[in-house]
């Protein structure tokens, strides 16, 4: 009988770097109340939403993608040569065919990597973080580029102030590496596919609808289960958590989750959803470069990240941050 | 439980919650109205309803609680 080989991979992966891009045009709450019927303490006190980000027709979904995966390689130490696989995370991508991740890796000069796109809603960069490192310790990759990058405008009616107000724009970027000792912990993935109307751009139709209420009733109730099998997984438990990231959905769910996980006082808990909006996929790399920008988080810290979201999707790890 | 155990007990929540003070939470108070609790607040209420009471309180029903006093009855009407 013939035996297949399989390569030696290595005992763990870890992050080695971030990087981010805004878009330059600040939205503020007060601008977008001047066309809709909505106000700045309404929207504060429901999302928690002070501003966001719209991307100019320049800043493509390509461009953004680019800018930030430069950032994450040049934080990295490492040669765009050194990388040979590439994900994409986005819900919002310009076109069906082709994806965009081969053409981002093309013009960050890294040569001929594994290259695709993944679609798992505002978990998609975490999905995409746990196949990475599964692939670093695979032997599959050895430096993986993991982007989430979101045009969430493009898919959002602009004048429907449910979801104007909520849905923005930017890229965030890590670099991935082996490691001998594990510094990004099992992922933790799942989906409640009969809930998949529930946040969706329906066939047909312009711009994105969102069951709020059931919405917010999943994300506060059922995954609090998921963070804390994240947690169990990678051996840790809620003391040993310095950073809370979560996907920047609506401000109330991180501050619910927040309590229902019992995190000590001290961890910091992700809020960049106050100045960068939603941003689906992009919006936990966006949210891990701002506490590093600002030192709200520092090297070596225990950060127990989630995504979720529209599928309905989820996945969560612990990981250290570079 | 009879209507006042529930009542107090919805206080519990509706100030833990929400922050509203017990002695406000009377049935003829509307929640978006009277008391500031808006449509996102009522679905923690129904979580809490549901781990304190053992009612369950859907989302489509949760539409029609509009009164303390309909949440009262609500839970009163489908206690085990």
């Amino acid at each position: 009988m013939t035996t297949i080989q399989l390569p030696t991979g290595s005992n763990g992966a870890r992050i080695l770097g971030f990087g981010a891009y805004r878009p330059r045009r600040r939205v503020t709450n007060d601008e977008l109340a001047q066309t809709m019927d909505t106000n700045d303490e309404w929207i504060q006190a429901r999302v928690g939403i002070a501003e966001r980000r719209w991307a100019a027709p320049d800043e493509t979904l390509v461009e953004m993608s680019v800018a930030a995966g430069g950032k994450a390689l040049a934080a990295s130490g490492l040669d765009a040569s050194d990388i040979d696989l590439v994900l994409l995370a986005t819900t919002s991508p310009p076109t069906a065919i082709p994806g965009i991740a081969p053409q981002v890796a093309h013009q960050l000069g890294i040569p001929r990597p594994g290259a695709f796109d993944l679609n798992a809603g505002c978990a998609g960069w975490c999905y995409a973080l746990g196949s990475a490192a599964d692939s670093i310790r695979s032997g599959s990759a050895r430096n993986v580029l993991v982007v989430g990058g979101e045009r969430l405008t493009d898919y959002t009616n602009l004048d429907d102030r449910g979801t104007a107000v909520i849905f923005a724009d930017g890229a965030g970027a890590a670099v991935l590496g082996p490691s001998d000792e594990p510094r990004i912990g099992p992922v933790v993935w799942g989906s409640d596919g009969d809930l998949h109307e529930a946040i969706a751009v329906p066939l047909g139709e312009q711009g994105m609808s969102m069951a709020g209420q059931a919405v917010y009733r999943w994300a506060t109730t059922k995954l609090t289960a998921t963070l804390e099998e994240a947690m169990r997984r990678a051996g840790v438990g809620p003391d040993d958590i310095d950073v809370f990231a979560p996907h920047q959905a609506n401000l109330r769910i991180i501050e619910l989750m927040a309590k229902r996980l019992k995190l000590p006082e001290r961890t910091v808990i992700a809020r960049d959803i106050v100045r960068s909006g939603n941003t689906s996929a992009a919006s936990v790399p966006l949210a891990l470069s701002a506490l590093q920008e600002s030192g709200e988080s520092k090297s070596g810290d225990v950060a127990l990240l989630l995504g979720y979201g529209a599928g309905l999707t989820f996945a969560g790890q612990v990981v250290v941050l570079p | 439980m009879s209507r006042e155990d529930i009542q107090t007990g919805l206080a519990e929540i509706l100030e833990e919650v929400a922050g509203v003070t017990p002695a406000d939470a009377t049935p003829e108070k509307s929640f978006t109205d009277d008391l500031d609790v808006d449509s996102l607040s009522m679905v923690e209420i129904a979580t809490a309803v549901e781990d304190k009471f053992g009612v369950a309180i859907p989302d489509d029903e949760l539409g029609n609680i509009k009164t303390v006093g309909d949440a009262i009855s609500f839970i009163e009407k489908n206690q085990g």
